[in-house]
């Protein structure tokens, strides 16, 4: 007889291995990447808004992240110290992002304020897609046609204001857009039993086809093909906090909508009637209609709120950021919503930090491309699409979706 | 006797409720042309015209009858496994782009040596694309859905980065490869035509993926691990490597549609090379309930609609986009026979096997 | 007939030809039944008599094709359980409806909030359970997880649940199938002073002994149909079981004295934790003989599922030994565990032992079809295929129309006899059978068990897990009882009577 240990502790030891060794490469790159700016002396300049800004010795800086980096990266292979490989993970992404700050703020100041306020603006969308994402699933209703959804929203959220002349009506529109897309999702999968997955494909695909329609057809022959974009407010007295100030309360109205949905929908989801019993479906349908609770009901109205939710992001992308309205100018951001959903494990909260992450790399990705650092732009566009997929590997942690995400309910 | 009748029922059956949905679609279809104040009549008949109106037009529908079979069947061996690749696209660029590069960067070889290689490359570029989000999948339980969208947005970054600066040739005037080596082409099967090789070479994948299927041990372990992966691990297949080995003969076939543009068509890739095919092709699959065969008929079909759509809109000035929108309808309707059994009044049949893919977002 | 305890005058809710047909099963065939107020009336019947189908039209849960449901005389229409709980019904499913990750008073109060401006008052809730536990004498902590309590706590949440909105009618759907005997004794207690408050309770059961102790009235069912209502006191044990099975002879199965061989199975000392990464079994040993049946009795949900997922190669183990043959089974993937030589049949034959979609005989070389003489170089033989498939088909009574047909097509039973004869059909030392005849009909029964005798009469080692403690006593050669991922004692069958056996399975060694 041989002796046993099982194979779920050798896939264990596999997995920090490789991720410690990956880590570690990265940070030994981090630390020879540090002795570029030995010789000429850099200094990073980090600018912190009206307090003024914060001269770094990029060589030392860039040299102290990989170090930390690289202790980080052997700490998990150290029993004792109960480090897991995610905490690694975090510490060398954290490391490498600083170092490309530092970078980037050689010679002139990096706004570090507008940083963050644009990664929020950029959030905006992937946030709200990911709460769109989350009303569905916490009905065990799968609903990937996030973008379909949007994209239609944006389109006729555009479309209404050219023809209404309002942009508030617009916005109305764009969400009322959202929500019947929802519905015909809503019919597909909850009504036809179809597979969610294949009705959320069938959305998208006739997203596409719609608003490629209804451009070509009407809106390049109207006059307008741009439109004015949704105003900046500026929320009285908090405004004026300092950095807060600028980045929380001086923004545009759906950035402000969707910074009230998160806190909204964490109260709504816990501590309400609704909340409860939209969970205990998303959960157990069956016990949910064993104590009266209209399962199909509950399912149509949260679909299409979450299409709403949807909608609203929708609008961000044409009527709030372009005042125009493109092919398939959602470009991806809705699956992106999912992955961020999936690492805020199915919280307004967490889904708010999780897009602030994919809303930051966007930001960082354009300020890189103003500032000229030479790093082929392609990559920098991939960044979000990768993290998307690191996130997805559970690189995070394990998270759980709702027990009957995805499965239709069947009544006899 | 009795059982040829059996037998024939069931073909009708089977063909009913495609045909109907077809049907409605471009009833469907017809009802938006109206309402946007064309005529009917007009747009149709431009559509079919456009499609087989003369040879060159026929041969132009197969040309992309081509790419549609090879993507569509791609997109059914995955529903085979229980897979969802949405990522035919992706790797239909990473066979173009391996292809291209094995066409113009390796000289000196005969034609038999030459063109097979470039072509085995490309579908071993689609089948490593294809594999990596399969990988995933078993690992990690991240859902292929998401991860093969988003390896087609990486993918379509890095062909726009490889063929601006790697690959650029640099004497062209818009951004793109060298053409390849002559010693690299899919030859014409008919010289004045563009229809190349490359259509036998996507029946011949019908064949091939319909003999793996159904008569080797490996496809009963694919099928298997699709309809059920408990009973699959029960029965002692390795639902890991079926995962990893369905995504990439899936990668694999998109790979070849990308060599077989690449080799047959142009010749060179260019950079902006936006081909739509990989979504068609899961409509394509949908509609063919992803059997191998039927997905003759069903490219054909999507072929068709996107070949006629441009002389639909010179003869109605309706914008081809109306092509999506009645093809949306048609798997809507194949995803839910329930709305085209209410309208025509059908019953249903018991066991018809709805569609089964994995479910839920990971490991829970 | 006019049965006992059909008395029209106080009768508090009757069902009067109720019919329900579901595709190939009439599972109930014009019933009538009533309850009178403040009894403990009885649906006695074995697995499929259509027990369930019946009290879930009464909860709205199915709509009945026929029939009439009226309470205190007058037609009450329950097309959907807010219906029923409307009319005062409550009831207790036979798989819990309850939330594994809420809370208890989450649980308890869904669907009946008590909200302020929509927020849900949770304090009053807690008040009102904590009340009607003390009520009825038992603990629940109204902030526990639903899914940290064990099974019979798990019940009183179902039934708190029920009492919370004030039913006066409650149903048990086989409420002591996942209960230790001293749990059904405490379960009783609480029935019966329900009864006292002038509750009125419908029991479902099949267990013949509990059904004579805590009954007013039994109605007994089978194959949809009623067959008759006694009284406890006018009836006795082989009465009902004919009543019930239609014949006089309980199952008895026939077998020869065991002749015990070298040990084919040898675990020792295993540890294996469930999917959550909790310890599920717990250092169990034992060992299985050449000619043996061993049977391990349990409550379910002690471990034997994991206990036998590790055996099989299904899912690795912690610690411990597991050996088949004097081969170490540690690493090995399933394949490897069945080339050894052993044979499976899974206790849950839908999710593991079948390919539902696929043809019967694509299911009955499941686990052969990758050696010749089914494929060679990986492409199929299908001559041999088929030759064996109708072979099969024929030797062990599988009742399909052919080789072809859809397994989800066919009954239980027929389903169950495919993963049978496609296990036995192979050469093996050692048989794993677990719950092999869980939901099947009597002949199905029969015959599964002879089978099984005879694979230990042909010298294979048998390893039974059950939960039906008559299977085990009958089958069984030598018997071991699991509680709590543990191996409480391991007896040989003349020694167990099943009141033993009864406080093992609550881990009481006496
Ligand atoms: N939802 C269903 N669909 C099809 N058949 C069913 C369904 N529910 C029960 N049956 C069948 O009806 C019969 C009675 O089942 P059930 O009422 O569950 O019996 P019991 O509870 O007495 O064991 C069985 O043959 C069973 O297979
Ligand atoms: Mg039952």
């Amino acid at each position: 007889m041989r002796a046993a240990t099982g194979n779920v502790q050798k896939e264990y030891l596999l997995r920090t291995l490789s991720f410690c060794v990956l880590t570690l490469v990265v940070n030994i790159l981090l630390i020879l990447f540090s002795f570029r700016f030995r010789s000429d002396h850099s200094v990073s300049l980090l600018g912190f808004g009206k307090l003024g800004s914060i001269p770094i010795r990029t060589a030392t800086a860039i040299l102290i992240l990989g170090c930390i980096g690289l202790a980080g990266s052997i700490a998990p292979l150290v029993k004792r110290l109960k480090v897991e490989v995610n905490v690694t993970f975090y510490i060398t992404a954290t490391g490498v992002v600083s170092a490309l700050i530092l970078w980037a703020a050689v010679g002139s100041i990096f706004d570090m304020v507008g940083l963050v306020a644009l990664s929020l603006r950029l959030s905006t969308p992937i946030v709200l897609g990911a709460m769109a994402g989350m009303l569905c699933e916490r009905t065990g209703v799968v609903n990937i046609a996030i973008e379909g959804m949007m994209l239609t929203a944006a389109c006729v959220g555009f479309a209404a204001t050219v023809y209404l002349n309002s942009l508030w009506l617009g916005l109305l529109c764009a969400i009322l857009a959202g929500s019947v897309m929802a519905a015909l999702h809503a019919f597909l999968s909850v009504s036809m039993i179809t597979d969610q997955i294949v009705s959320g494909t069938v959305i998208n695909i006739l997203a596409v086809g719609l608003t490629g329609f209804i451009r070509r057809s009407f809106l390049v022959k109207a006059k307008l093909s741009r439109t004015a974009i949704l105003p900046i407010i500026s929320i009285p007295l908090l405004s004026k906090i300092p950095i807060l100030g600028t980045i929380f309360f001086t923004n545009q109205p759906i950035v402000f909508f969707m910074m009230i949905l998160v806190v909204l929908l964490t109260i709504a989801f816990f501590k309400t009637r609704w909340g409860l019993r939209t969970r205990a479906i998303g959960e157990h349908p069956e016990a949910a209609d064993t104590v009266g609770i209209n399962v199909f009901r509950m399912k149509y109205l949260n679909v299409m709120l979450g299409g709403a939710v949807a909608g609203l992001a929708g609008a961000w992308f044409s009527l709030e950021t372009t005042g125009s309205f493109d092919d398939m100018m959602t470009n991806g951001k809705g699956f992106i919503a999912l992955a961020a959903m999936i690492f805020g494990k199915w919280h307004p909260v967490g889904a708010f930090i999780g897009g602030l992450i994919f809303g930051f790399s966007d930001a960082l990705q354009i300020i890189f491309q103003i500032k000229n650092i030479p790093i082929p732009f392609q990559f920098l566009w991939m960044m979000p699409y990768l993290i998307t997929m690191i996130v997805l590997a559970g690189v995070i942690g394990k998270s759980t979706p709702p027990a009957a995400d995805g499965e239709p309910y069947i009544k006899r | 006797m009795n059982l040829l009748k059996k037998l024939d029922k069931e073909w009708y059956r089977k063909l009913l409720l495609p045909l109907l949905a077809i049907i409605t679609a471009l009833a469907i279809g017809a009802v938006i042309i109206a309402a946007s104040g064309a005529s009917v009549i007009d747009a149709y008949q431009g559509l079919i015209e456009g499609a087989f109106g003369k040879p060159r037009a026929i041969a132009e529908t197969l040309v992309v009858t081509t790419p549609y079979i090879l993507t569509g069947l791609a997109v059914a061996f995955g529903f085979k496994c229980g897979l969802f690749n949405i990522g035919v696209e992706g790797q239909l660029y990473a066979g173009a782009v391996s292809a291209a590069f094995v066409g113009y960067a390796v000289k000196g070889l005969p034609v038999f040596i030459h063109l097979p290689l470039a072509m085995l490359v490309g579908v071993l570029g689609g089948a490593v694309w294809g594999a990596i989000p399969g990988y995933l999948k078993a690992k990690t339980g991240g859902h292929e859905v998401i991860n093969t969208i988003m390896m087609n947005h990486i993918m379509l970054r890095l062909t726009d980065y490889l063929v601006k600066n790697p690959m650029l040739d640099p004497t062209a005037s818009i951004p793109r490869t060298a053409y390849i080596e002559k010693t690299a082409y899919l030859p014409k099967i008919i010289p004045a035509f563009r229809l190349h090789w490359g259509f036998f070479i996507a029946l011949a994948a019908v064949f091939a993926v319909y003999f793996i299927l159904y008569k080797t041990t490996v496809g009963f372990e694919i099928r298997t691990v699709g309809h059920n992966q408990s009973a699959a691990r029960y029965a002692g297949m390795n639902v890991t490597k079926n995962f990893i080995l369905a995504m990439a003969v899936s990668g694999g076939l998109a790979g070849l549609a990308g060599a077989n543009e690449v080799l047959g068509l142009n010749y060179y890739l260019p950079a902006s090379f936006i081909s739509g095919y990989g979504f068609d092709a899961i409509a394509i699959a949908l509609l063919a309930k992803s059997n191998p065969f039927a997905i003759i008929p069903s490219a054909l079909l999507w072929a068709s609609l996107r070949n006629g759509a441009g002389l639909m809109q010179i003869r109605a000035g309706i914008s081809i986009d109306l092509v999506n929108i009645i093809q949306a309808c048609v798997i809507m309707f194949i995803a839910a026979p329930a709305i085209i059994r209410w309208i025509y009044r059908i019953k249903a049949v018991k066991a018809e096997g709805g569609m089964i893919l994995t479910k839920g977002w990971g490991k829970a | 007939m006019p049965a006992v305890g059909v008395d029209t005058n106080d009768e508090l809710l009757s069902l009067r030809g109720i019919v329900k047909a579901f595709p190939g099963v009439l599972a109930n065939d014009h019933i009538d039944f009533a309850l009178r107020k403040g009894q403990i009336h009885t649906l006695l019947g074995e697995n499929g008599a259509g027990k369930t189908t019946l009290v879930n039209i009464l909860y709205g849960l199915y709509t009945p094709d026929e029939g009439e449901i009226r309470i205190n005389g007058r037609t009450a229409h329950i097309k959907q359980p807010s219906d029923a709980l409307s009319f005062g019904i409550g009831m207790v499913h036979q798989h819990f409806m309850l939330i594994p990750i809420m809370s208890v008073t989450e649980n308890i109060i869904l669907g009946n909030e008590t909200t302020k401006y929509g927020f849900i008052n949770r304090q009053k809730a807690k008040d009102k359970i904590r009340s009607l536990a003390q009520q009825y004498h038992f603990d629940l902590d109204p902030d526990a997880l639903v899914r940290d309590l064990p099974i019979g706590s798990q019940q009183r949440v179902e039934i708190i649940k029920a009492l919370y909105r004030e039913a006066e009618i409650l149903i048990l759907d086989e409420p002591t199938a996942v209960l230790t005997t001293q749990e059904t004794g405490e379960l009783f207690s609480i029935l019966r002073s329900m009864k006292d408050e002038g509750k009125s309770i419908i029991f479902i059961s099949h267990k013949l002994k509990e059904v004579l102790e805590i009954s007013d009235v039994i109605t007994v069912l089978r194959n949809g149909k009623v067959v008759g209502s006694v009284k406890p006191d006018d009836t006795d044990e082989q009465q009902l079981a004919s009543m019930m099975v239609g014949r006089e002879v309980i199952l008895q199965v026939e077998k020869q004295k065991m002749i015990r061989g070298a040990a084919v199975l040898k675990v020792g000392n295993l540890r294996v934790n469930d999917q959550r990464g909790l310890c599920a079994v717990n250092g169990v040993s034992f060992e299985v003989h050449e000619g043996e049946i061993f049977g391990i009795a349990g409550v379910q949900g002690n471990g034997q599922t994991e206990l036998i997922q590790a055996l099989t190669g299904l899912t690795p183990f912690q610690t411990g030994k597991i050996s088949i043959n004097n081969n170490g089974v540690s690493g090995m993937n399933p394949r490897e565990v069945t080339v050894l030589g052993t044979a499976h049949i899974p206790e849950d034959r839908q999710q593991y032992g079948l390919v539902l979609p696929y043809p019967v005989r694509d299911n009955l070389i499941l686990c052969s079809y990758y050696a010749a003489p089914f494929s060679r170089h990986h492409v199929f033989d299908f001559p041999s295929i088929t030759s064996e498939a109708t072979r099969l088909l024929e030797e062990y009574d599988i009742k399909a129309p052919g080789i072809h047909t859809i397994t989800d097509t066919l009954s239980g039973g027929n389903q169950q006899k495919t993963v049978v004869a496609r296990e036995l059909a192979r050469e093996i030392k050692l048989l794993i059978a677990s719950q092999p005849t869980r939901g099947l009909d009597v002949g199905s029964i029969e015959y599964i068990h002879k089978k099984i005798v005879e694979a230990r009469d042909n010298r294979c080692a048998v390893l039974l897990v059950s939960t039906e403690l008559d299977e085990i006593m009958s089958l069984a050669d030598t018997v071991a009882v699991m509680y709590k991922g543990e191996i409480v004692k391991t007896i040989p069958v003349e020694e167990a009577t099943k009141e033993k056996l009864g406080l093992l399975m609550a881990g009481i060694d006496a």
